[in-house]
């Protein structure tokens, strides 16, 4: 029941054989059953799949805010499973960078100061000039000391993508980062994080319910049942509105080695 | 609704139980106080019923100078032993006995300190015999002069056994004289004392020389009746027979009138705990307003969402108040439960280490239950009530909307702080400019607590710039920084948190102030205007201060190198008609050697046994001048003496207002001088004096020779005392103020799970997000003293200015303290946040991401 995809030498995160159980006895759920997948530095990949397949839970375990049940995870040469929580931590703060659907940013500091967070956790400097081409990408220098609440959500998301790129972690994980947005506000967020991986090689795995928004990455990953029943290289909307509503008939499609 | 509130407030009881145990301990302190002045008070009268158990009609001479309760023990004035033979002769009387009774009988223990007391009288009295009462334990009644039976618990606290030679200290002889101990007595049911009372028991000629000061007289008769004739009865005829010099009552009258006395005194202690405990529930009320708001701002989707679905503000209203009233329910009844254990076990404490009480049954007075409820409950609605009042205003769109709980301006608030604050400072200075007649003390309080909320209604405007200044201190890691910014997210929540330790901070600061500030003045004065190098006198323990004998100061007078010496008495005496303070010297003209005194009117001698001298302030009092007579009676004298003025000396150089020879010391309650000061001759060293001059003193066990330095030490160490015991009184009022740290904190952890969690998720380390949490509190309480230190040494500055008549001349601002609150407060801030900090640590990164 294994599938495998992707397999380079090359990869920023890897999953192999992963199994995530919920409960136990009778409220028991398996979130995943078994997933393998490796996701390729310098790619951007987008998991996509229906609503309870597994695909957050998927990205929780990769990014190390969530354990495993069975089987391994890794991010670059560290092995994620079994860490403690300093290690895990550590590898938060030094290889991982996050963007979330909503709420990723501390109302109590300003965008400038948010973007930076991370790297003050950390008793790191930014190198400025990647600093400089961060912000210039994501075209928000004139709204540096705003406030969260005084941005608007668009910009909000532009912020935490840039707070994400800032650290140049090993992969950035985003969980349906432009859910709460209009599709422009979308479409800059997308165009964004398209750019850093096209031009700056960054690593970045996507959780998405849009077809559009998937069709700005490299590759989509299809996953149903906790288990992955698809993959596509070079998407388009159409290519994966397709696919996706193959999943949904009921014949699986198994992709194999 | 009603279901709705219920359910809501079970959802959030973790949150309300801090809230309402800060209830449950103030609850506590006001059920305890009444649960232990009852148990005692009932105690008090078992024992004064079962010492008088046995006598029908007292009979004792009228006392020449009423003493108060506070004052100590009323001294009943001896009489001929002859007026014994009178009560006999009268009808109905089938036995009477003549009486010796008087406190101030010390027993020396074996290892020769003079056991104490504090509190219960250490009786000496003459040997009546056994009785249903008395038991002798062991040996013979006493027979010779120098032979003493002592109770059972005198003779275990001195170690002292049957055949030993001990020492005892008499009223009339502050010399260690020694007896022979035959016996020891116990009391009926086996006890070893009533109520902690130590008592000597001479033969009669023994006890009335040593603790009457003349033979052939007693101090009191007690009287059975005979069959048939009721002790109401005998009392009449007795007063009757023996005129308008004596007292006579019925043994029930003398038990009810010494327990009266007694409960006086409780009734007064009651009214301290109270006080205190006032204060524990005005802080309560700071930290269940601010955890009411807290959970209405929490909740504001939800009210919104139900007045969205239909419910009246008047609804939603009714909601927050139910809860509190159910919080303030349960909280009562824990807090009376709590309370009747901390009473009993207070009264227990009492009676084990304050002399072997034997407790009268635990009892709850209904005053405990009904303060206990309407406190409770009370306080508890009246501080939900705002938080009620703003969740009525949540509008329906309110659930709509994201955040809807932006910073309203502070304007209204500061407007109603500073006027609150104005009536505050304005019923101060008339409190304290002595404006406000009989209300004085009322009006203060009520200064000092308007003060309190309209400074606590101001801090939120403080709390910003004040708050970012002490923050700025732990600006240099990042958690630092994010707790700062934390502690000046809500101003009025920070503010609210910091103004309940103000409160405890700001009186500890205030009395200290003024405590510091009168010990000062004191010894300041002491030290500039009293040139004697050492002191005589002992350590009050009692209700008297230990005394010595006259001749110790003839004695000490003649020791080389001594220059002068003066022995002072005082007692209360009638000064043409009214109570006045006197004081007796041994020698004026040594006096106004030692105090550098030149006379602002007469001349300075030694006074002849017809003079007195006067303060300034005394002479006007009286409204006499040199050359004018007085009259005065003292409290073991026959009759009033006549006195001529002879000198008026400045206040501030004059041992007392009204200065009497020594002639008259003679006649006081303690005929013998309490403290001698001794000046030495220039060139001669402390040294070289004061080991002659304890020789002196050395049969005076309770007396000793002190230098200046000492004995100003001595005489100020009652402050201290008393600033110790306001600080543990006020502990609670700190402890709740904790509380309230730990509950906004752990509310605030709640509130922000999503922050935490993308802090830990963006990785923030766990101690890291701990050091946030603790800086936060930190910042919290060290606002909350800073506050209080500057109130409280506001507050005590003013009262010091206001006593500067009264002699209270030096401002004292107590640094040290002052450091020793702040730094207090940092730690108290760190033990705060320990459990919500370790609650933010311990959140799991992707509930709380998750988390809604
Ligand atoms: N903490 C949890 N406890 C129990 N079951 C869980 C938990 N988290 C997720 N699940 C279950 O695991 C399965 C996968 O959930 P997951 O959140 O990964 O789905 P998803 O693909 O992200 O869905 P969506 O598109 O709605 O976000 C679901 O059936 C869900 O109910
Ligand atoms: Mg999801």
């Amino acid at each position: 029941m294994t599938a495998t995809i992707g397999r380079h030498a090359q990869a920023a995160a890897r999953a192999s054989d992963v199994w995530k159980v919920y409960g136990s006895g009778e409220a028991q759920v398996v979130a995943l059953r078994g997933v393998s997948a490796e996701f390729e530095r310098g790619q951007f990949t987008a998991i996509m799949g229906p609503s309870g397949s597994g695909k957050s839970t998927l990205m929780h375990c990769l990014a190390g805010l969530d354990s495993v049940t069975r089987g391994t995870v890794s991010i670059g040469e560290t092995t994620v499973t079994g860490l403690g929580d300093a290690g895990l931590t550590n590898l938060r703060r030094d290889k991982v960078g996050f963007i979330f659907q909503q709420f990723n940013l501390l109302p109590t500091l300003t965008a400038k100061e948010n973007i930076l967070l991370p790297m003050s956790i950390a008793g790191r400097r930014p190198d400025p000039a990647w600093y400089d081409t961060v912000i210039d990408t994501v075209g928000l220098r004139d709204r540096l000391d705003h406030r969260p609440a005084q941005l608007s959500g668009g910009q909000q998301q532009r912020v935490a993508c840039a707070r994400a790129l800032v650290a140049r972690p090993e992969v950035i994980f985003a969980d349906e980062p432009t859910g709460n947005l209009d599709s422009r506000s979308g479409a800059e967020v997308l165009n964004f994080l398209r750019n850093s991986v096209r031009e700056h090689g960054q690593t970045i795995v996507m959780v998405t319910h849009d077809p559009t928004a998937a069709a700005y990455a490299d590759r989509v990953v299809f996953l149903a049942d906790g288990q992955i029943v698809s993959e596509l290289i070079e998407p388009t909307a159409d290519t994966v509105l397709d696919t996706m509503k193959k999943l949904d008939t009921p014949v699986i499609t198994e992709v194999g080695n | 609704m009603f279901r709705a509130t219920l359910k809501s407030l079970l959802a959030r009881k973790v949150r309300l139980i801090l809230s309402g145990l800060a209830v449950v301990l103030g609850v506590m302190f006001v059920s305890g106080a009444f649960v232990l002045t009852d148990t005692l008070g009932r105690s008090f009268d078992a024992v004064f019923a079962d010492a008088y158990a046995g006598i029908d009609v007292n009979v004792a001479a009228k006392p020449k100078i009423a003493v108060d309760e506070a004052e100590g023990e009323q001294v009943a004035p001896a009489f001929p032993a002859d007026v014994v033979g009178r009560v006999r002769a009268v009808p109905g009387v089938a036995e009477a006995t003549g009486v010796v009774n008087a406190d101030g009988a010390r027993l020396i223990g074996s290892n020769g300190k003079v056991v104490t007391s504090f509190g219960p009288p250490q009786l000496g009295e003459n040997w009546t015999g056994e009785s249903d009462l008395v038991k002798l334990r062991e040996g013979r009644a006493p027979q010779a002069d120098d032979e003493i039976v002592v109770n059972a618990a005198l003779a275990t606290a001195a170690k002292v056994k049957v055949g030993d030679r001990v020492g005892a200290l008499t009223a009339f002889e502050s010399k260690r004289r020694d007896f022979t101990l035959v016996g020891t007595f116990g009391y009926s049911g086996g006890r070893d004392s009533v109520g902690g009372v130590n008592e000597i028991a001479f033969t009669t000629p023994a006890a009335q020389r040593l603790m009457l000061g003349k033979p052939d007289t007693f101090n009191s008769v007690t009287v059975r009746a005979a069959a048939g004739v009721t002790p109401e009865a005998l009392r009449d005829d007795l007063t009757r027979a023996l005129g308008p010099g004596y007292e006579v009552k019925t043994g029930e009258q003398l038990s009810t009138d010494a327990a009266a006395g007694l409960k006086e005194g409780l009734a007064f202690f009651n009214k301290v705990l109270l006080g205190f405990a006032a204060v524990a529930l005005l802080v309560g009320t700071f930290l269940i307003l601010n955890t009411f708001s807290i959970i209405v701002a929490q909740r504001t989707r939800e009210l919104a969402l139900m007045r969205a679905i239909g419910a009246s503000g008047r609804q939603i209203i009714g909601s927050v108040v139910l809860e509190a009233l159910a919080v303030g329910l349960i909280a009562s009844v824990l807090g009376l439960g709590a309370g009747i254990g901390v009473g009993a076990l207070l009264a227990w404490a009492f009676g084990t280490f304050a002399g072997g009480l034997t407790l009268a049954g635990l009892g709850v007075p209904p005053a405990a239950v009904v303060s206990a409820f309407a406190v409770g409950m009370l306080i508890t609605v009246v501080a939900a009530l705002l938080p009620a009042l703003r969740a009525a205003r949540i509008p329906p769109i309110a659930a709509m909307q994201d955040v809807a709980t932006p910073d309203r301006p502070l304007t209204r608030l500061t407007v109603a702080g500073a006027v609150v604050t104005a009536v505050g400072g304005a019923l101060l200075a008339v409190g304290l400019t002595g404006n406000a007649g009989d209300a004085t003390l009322s009006v203060i309080l009520g200064g000092v607590l308007f003060t309190f909320i309209g400074v606590a209604l101001l801090t939120p405007l403080f709390s910003r710039p004040v708050v970012s200044l002490l923050g700025g201190l732990f600006a240099w890691s990042v958690p630092g920084r994010l707790g700062r910014l934390n502690s000046g997210r809500n101003p009025r929540r920070t503010a609210i948190t910091a103004a309940a330790l103000m409160v405890g901070i700001a009186l500890v600061t205030g009395v200290t102030v003024i405590l510091d500030s009168a010990k000062s003045s004191i010894a300041g004065r002491a030290a500039s205007t009293v040139d004697a190098q050492l002191v005589i006198s002992g350590a009050q323990t009692g209700p008297r201060p230990p005394v010595f004998d006259p001749a110790v100061v003839d004695r000490a007078a003649a020791v080389p190198g001594v220059n002068a010496v003066v022995g002072v008495y005082n007692d209360n005496a009638i000064v043409d008609g009214d109570r006045a303070y006197v004081v007796a010297l041994t020698d004026l003209a040594a006096m106004g050697q030692i105090y550098h005194t030149t006379a602002q009117s007469g001349t300075i001698a030694t006074l002849r046994p017809d003079q007195v001298a006067l303060s300034v302030s005394g002479a006007k009092e009286l409204g006499k001048s040199v050359g004018d007579r007085l009259t005065a009676q003292f409290a073991r004298g026959e009759g009033p003496r006549t006195y001529t003025v002879t000198a008026v000396l400045p206040d501030d150089r004059a041992i007392g207002s009204i200065i009497l020879p020594k002639q008259a010391g003679a006649e006081f309650t303690s005929p013998q001088p309490f403290t001698a000061l001794v000046q030495l001759t220039p060139g001669t060293t402390v040294s070289q004096v004061q080991p002659q001059l304890e020789a002196l003193v050395a049969d005076s066990p309770e007396v000793s020779v002190a230098d200046r330095a000492t004995f100003i030490e001595q005489q100020t160490s009652g402050f201290d005392t008393l600033l110790t015991m306001i600080q543990i009184l006020l502990a609670l009022a700190i402890v709740i103020a904790v509380l309230g740290i730990i509950n906004t904190l752990a509310l605030s952890v709640l509130e922000r799970t999503r922050e935490l969690g993308l802090l830990r998720a963006i990785g923030l380390r766990r101690a890291q997000t701990m050091r946030m949490i603790t800086v936060e509190a930190v910042v919290i309480s060290v606002f909350g003293a800073l506050l209080g230190v500057v109130v409280g040494a506001g507050l005590g500055a003013a009262v010091v200015r206001a006593l500067k008549d009264e002699g209270i001349t030096d401002l004292v601002l107590p640094w040290s303290q002052i450091g020793i609150f702040l730094g207090l407060a940092a730690l108290i801030g760190v033990v705060a946040a320990a459990l919500p900090a370790i609650r933010a640590a311990r959140i799991n990164v992707l509930g709380a991401i998750a988390h809604d």
